[in-house]
């Protein structure tokens, strides 16, 4: 029966990551790509090595083929990990019922996984980055996600000990400061890039960062919002179940409650 | 309207799923979600599975807009 549920969990988790990948879709082309694209337009005007050879897929194809085919292979397997550990967090985080803690999960994931690399590492447009550096940059990101996912999930464990001790309250807001300071050493203590070109439009840069947080941030939002109604919709009706049984005296006296 | 705010006192304690079920899913699953994860955003970047620039050049725009260092 547990098996059961965590099959249609991560079903789930996977159609609500599609959901969420074609919303982030939407925002990714609208506001994203006319900055992808002003970006490349620099990119060719500056440098002739790079346009010599023929192209492999076209921008027409790029901008929407192999865009929607990123974002939404994305969204389905961060929904599948997500629900995954909704699986393990459900029940064991605090009485949280499955929508909030599948909001919880969301929200808490959009600060992990992007936000606070994002602070380190900002996402970076064509024409930004000097590809002798991919690998460096590419490492430390990964390893940056991965830290800031492993010391949130510590702070977690924290929290839940020393709950006890503070009240749920001032255990969370320990723990949040514990995590915000590591995370902050760890930060000072990491190299930086700045590969920015000093001719690279900084208006450009801004815009084009702030398009990448926005649908990181529609991503998540929506994947919490329907991820928390799908989970709410398999599970409740089980509670609803357990408290018919109790009787129908016990539900008017839930109703009158 | 009084139903509204009974559930935070009425709804019991939720069950946690045993780490047991959880498990295998977990780690087919979790797996075959991280290679996902690596092709959309890493792969023919820093290291490549495949030769050529076919994946890479594909999911180019994608890797961009998820924040991804791309090249």
């Amino acid at each position: 029966m547990n098996s059961i549920s965590v099959r249609a969990l991560l079903v789930r988790g996977m159609l609500a990551g599609l959901a969420a990948g074609a919303l982030a879709l939407v925002v990714a082309y609208f506001l994203g790509e006319s900055r992808v694209d002003a970006a490349i337009a620099l990119e060719e005007a500056h440098s002739h090595d790079h346009g010599g050879g023929e192209e492999l897929v076209s921008r027409a194809m790029q901008s929407t083929a192999g865009l929607a085919t990123g974002v939404l292979v994305f969204g389905v397997a961060i929904g599948g990990i997500a629900a995954l550990v909704f699986c393990y967090a459900l029940g064991r985080i605090g009485r949280f019922g499955p929508r909030a803690t599948a909001a919880l999960i969301a929200g808490a994931a959009l600060l992990t996984v992007y936000i606070v690399p994002f602070l380190k590492y900002p996402a970076n447009p064509p024409a930004v980055g000097n590809p002798d550096t991919i690998g460096r940059r590419t490492a430390l990101f990964f390893l940056m996600v991965a830290l800031s996912v492993l010391l949130a999930v510590a702070a977690v464990i924290f929290g839940k000990r020393l709950a006890p001790r503070l009240g749920n309250w001032n255990a969370t807001i320990t723990a949040s400061a514990a995590y915000v300071v590591v995370i902050g050493v760890a930060c000072a203590f990491l190299p930086s890039f700045d590969e920015v070109g000093k001719d690279f439009p900084a208006g450009l840069l801004w815009e084009f960062r702030l398009a990448t947080l926005a649908v990181q941030a529609t991503l998540w939002i929506t994947f919490g919002l329907v991820f928390g109604w799908l989970t709410e919709r398999l599970l409740a009706p089980r509670a609803d179940s357990v408290r018919a049984g109790n009787g129908a005296a016990n539900r008017a006296a839930t109703a009158a409650g | 309207m009084a139903q509204t705010a009974a559930p935070a006192t009425a709804v019991p304690a939720i069950t946690p799923i045993s780490l047991k079920a959880i498990a295998p899913w977990a780690v087919f699953f979790g797996i075959l979600m991280l290679v996902l994860l690596y092709f959309v955003g890493a792969e023919q970047g820093a290291t490549a599975v495949i030769s050529g620039e076919g994946v890479h050049e594909w999911v180019h725009d994608g890797r961009h807009l998820l924040g991804f260092p791309c090249h």
